[in-house]
């Protein structure tokens, strides 16, 4: 086995080959299957083989981008399934994007927030409001709900609103440090939900725990977008470029000063790095994401109300950023993934299969036990099992790695410039 | 010429004075130690001039401008730069990045330049490797540009605190226990190290260290603290031969060593 992985290590061909059969077979498999949810994950599970691939980054991109944009849809399209399909990794898309988030503020800047459903909670709301009846109750002047045409504008609008929120929750909170930072986040999570909960009098602003209903759906070019397969579109986009950002600020001078500050806030400070604008940048643009994917989930439900807003969804992507990886990204990916399938497929698949097994009088599962509920016990299994085991994560976290011929290559001034240095090394 | 002043320097915590009224000239390109026994207030003083406290009372003047009140990376900023008695390495980081980060405040790339990776950017990220790689070099250890920093020797972490903090471009540098946990050969390696330091980089070096010999060897002036005051300072014929620092410090076996 060992032997065989070596070979495929070395030759490129051989992975292009093994990656183009597999992803040939699941998608065939998926088209012709439709009920299959196996199928689908597996096509799904492609994205995985490809990480573990040696084609060059740009490679890996457009494979990726042709099986989630063009493969996967077409081989769920064939069935009624569809849409459940499209649902299913609409909300993996969504979920990823908020880990990701997360991820910056925890994972490279070791900030520990329990309450980050909150900025999620801050998009959807912000769309939420402008784009059905409600905002009619406040605003001096407009017309609402605004057209679906303004979504695009909230998705910016979302992520700003989010990003000043992050802001406004660091500069308080980043007094503290370690656990108390992590029980003043989840306390914010929950004002903000209660707040959510509680804004319909004096002036009623969120209506509510009765929650707005029938937002605008987003409108483009005329066109509705009404289904999961058409978010699914939107998701796409803007989780690309979540990932874009991510890795783009990871690799950077910013990224750096959050993993120093993570590391040792004293020494980070000693180096020059401002601490507060560090945090605070890695709060906002943490949020900016979660914002962002509040306002599509949002349209997408066309219906928002605080209960989707609580300490377990907060919980949740914590989860997924532990259980992938604190700190990296395909590892963050991979757990938003198997965390939200896990929630959305596996864990109801099970459920109904054992259903139909106790109507069909095989075997009797008492109600309680449905797998379905059991999804707060399967997780805590889930991360103490991590814990004792692989406290990295499934992909844990990369340090970029450097090529000597690269670093060696230039050979001007050494430190500021100052002459004389050049030629005096201290190894003998 | 002096570069860094401190006047009447006291700190309290609580009932307790770990300064009190230090006054210390440091010139320009000169070498100073700063020994006494453990407790004497010599990293207090360190924390006070680099931001980490703020004094009780008095000054400290940085080429005559006062920094007192500045944060820790304005500080960093004005051109003082530190190393850490209890290694404060970014352990998870490699080498290499820890270097980088010590030029933080020297590379000009926002959020734009970053987004875009301009070609502004990706060049001077290319010349912060280079220029990381070759502080590594300079303090010996290359060759582990891409292992984590936590994994090293004692030794090869001191070196590469002092490498980061170089990265900052310092005018002056303070050096709180470098060789502690080195061994002979090391030291001796450090030694030349500050020497070199000081000639080619034009720095200003303040150390505090146990280790006599280095100091006696190392230093053009030295200041001696002991329960928060300072009771003596000179060049090290003087301090070797002080009644007080041998009481205090040095013990009776001192005349005769180094
Ligand atoms: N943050 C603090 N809070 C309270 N007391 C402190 C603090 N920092 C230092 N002290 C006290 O101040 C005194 C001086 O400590 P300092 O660390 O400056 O000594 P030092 O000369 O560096 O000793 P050593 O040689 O052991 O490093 C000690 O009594 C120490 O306990
Ligand atoms: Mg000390």
């Amino acid at each position: 086995m060992k032997k065989w992985l070596n070979v495929l290590e070395q030759n490129k061909r051989l992975q292009a080959i093994v990656i183009a059969v597999y992803i040939v077979v699941t998608f065939i498999s998926l088209y012709l299957a439709q009920k299959s949810v196996v199928a689908f994950l597996l096509l799904l599970s492609s994205l995985l083989l490809l990480h573990f691939t040696t084609f060059s980054h740009r490679v890996k991109w457009v494979i990726g981008i042709v099986v989630l944009s063009v493969l996967l849809p077409l081989a769920a399209s064939q069935g009624e399934a569809y849409q459940s399909y499209m649902e299913v990794a609409t909300l993996v898309g969504i979920y990823i994007a908020m880990a990701l988030g997360l991820n910056i503020v925890v994972g490279l800047a070791g900030l520990l927030d329990l309450g980050f459903v909150a900025f999620f909670a801050i998009g959807a709301y912000t769309y939420g409001i402008f784009a059905t009846t409600q905002a009619n109750n406040f605003m001096p002047f407009g017309q609402y709900p605004l057209s679906g045409e303004s979504f695009w504008v909230f998705l910016i609008i979302g992520c700003i609103v989010a990003a000043i929120f992050g802001i406004l929750l660091g500069i308080p909170v980043l007094r503290v440090k370690g656990d108390y930072l992590a029980i003043v986040t989840l306390g914010f999570g929950e004002i903000i939900r209660i707040i959510f909960n509680n804004l319909d009098k004096p002036i009623n602003i969120t209506n509510g725990a009765m929650g707005l209903a029938s937002v605008q759906p987003p409108k483009l070019f005329g066109l509705e977008f009404m289904y999961p397969s058409q978010f699914y579109y939107v998701v796409l986009v803007i989780l690309l470029l979540t990932i874009f950002v991510v890795r783009r600020l990871e690799y950077s001078k910013i990224g750096r000063a959050w993993k120093a500050v993570r590391e040792n806030e004293i020494a980070a400070q000693a180096m020059g790095i401002p601490l507060v604008r560090t945090k605070l940048m890695a709060f906002a643009v943490g949020a900016s994401f979660s914002g962002m994917m509040g306002v599509v989930f949002a349209a997408k439900q066309t219906f928002v109300d605080p209960t989707s807003f609580t300490l377990l969804e907060s919980i949740t992507i914590l989860v997924m950023v532990i259980l992938g990886g604190m700190g990296s990204v395909p590892g963050v990916i991979l757990g938003a993934a198997l965390v939200t399938i896990l929630n959305l497929q596996v864990l109801t698949e099970l459920t109904n299969w054992l259903n139909q097994l106790s109507l069909s009088g095989v075997v009797s599962i008492p109600d309680a036990l449905s797998p379905a509920k059991m999804q707060r016990f399967i997780f805590g299994v889930i991360l103490i099992l991590f814990a004792l085991y692989r406290p990295q994560g499934l992909l844990p976290a990369k340090n970029p790695r450097f090529d000597e011929k690269e670093l060696k290559s230039g050979a001007t001034n050494m430190v500021d410039g100052k002459e004389g240095a050049k030629d005096v090394y201290f190894n003998g | 010429m002096s570069i860094l002043t401190v006047k009447q320097l006291t700190k309290q915590f609580g009932g307790l004075t770990a300064n009190s009224n230090i006054n210390m000239d440091v010139q320009k390109g000169s070498i100073t130690a700063v020994i006494g026994p453990n407790g004497a207030g010599k990293t207090t003083l360190f924390n006070m001039v680099t931001g980490v406290y703020q004094p009780t009372s008095g000054d400290i003047l940085l080429n005559g401008e006062s920094i007192v009140g500045l944060k820790p990376h304005q500080v960093a900023q004005k051109g003082i730069s530190r190393t850490f008695q209890n290694i404060r390495l970014f352990g998870a980081m490699t080498v290499l990045e820890n270097v980088m980060v010590g030029m933080h405040t020297h590379l000009r790339s926002g959020l734009f330049h970053t987004m875009f990776s301009t070609p502004f950017m990706r060049k001077e990220e290319k010349e912060a490797k280079q220029e990381a790689y070759r502080l590594l070099q300079y303090v010996g250890l290359e060759s582990l540009y891409n292992e984590e920093a936590k994994s090293l020797p004692y030794g090869a972490q001191r070196k590469l605190e002092i490498a980061r903090a170089l990265a900052t471009k310092p005018k002056v540098l303070l050096l709180d226990e470098p060789a502690a946990g080195m061994n002979p050969k090391e030291t001796a390696e450090l030694t030349k190290l500050i020497y070199h330091m000081r000639e080619q980089l034009q720095l200003t070096i303040i150390l505090i260290e146990h280790d006599m010999k280095l100091v006696m060897e190392i230093s053009e002036h030295i200041i001696v603290l002991d329960h928060g005051e300072k009771i003596a300072e000179g060049t090290p014929d003087d301090i070797r031969n002080n009644e007080k620092v041998i009481e205090a410090y040095l013990g009776k076996g001192a005349t005769t060593a180094s």
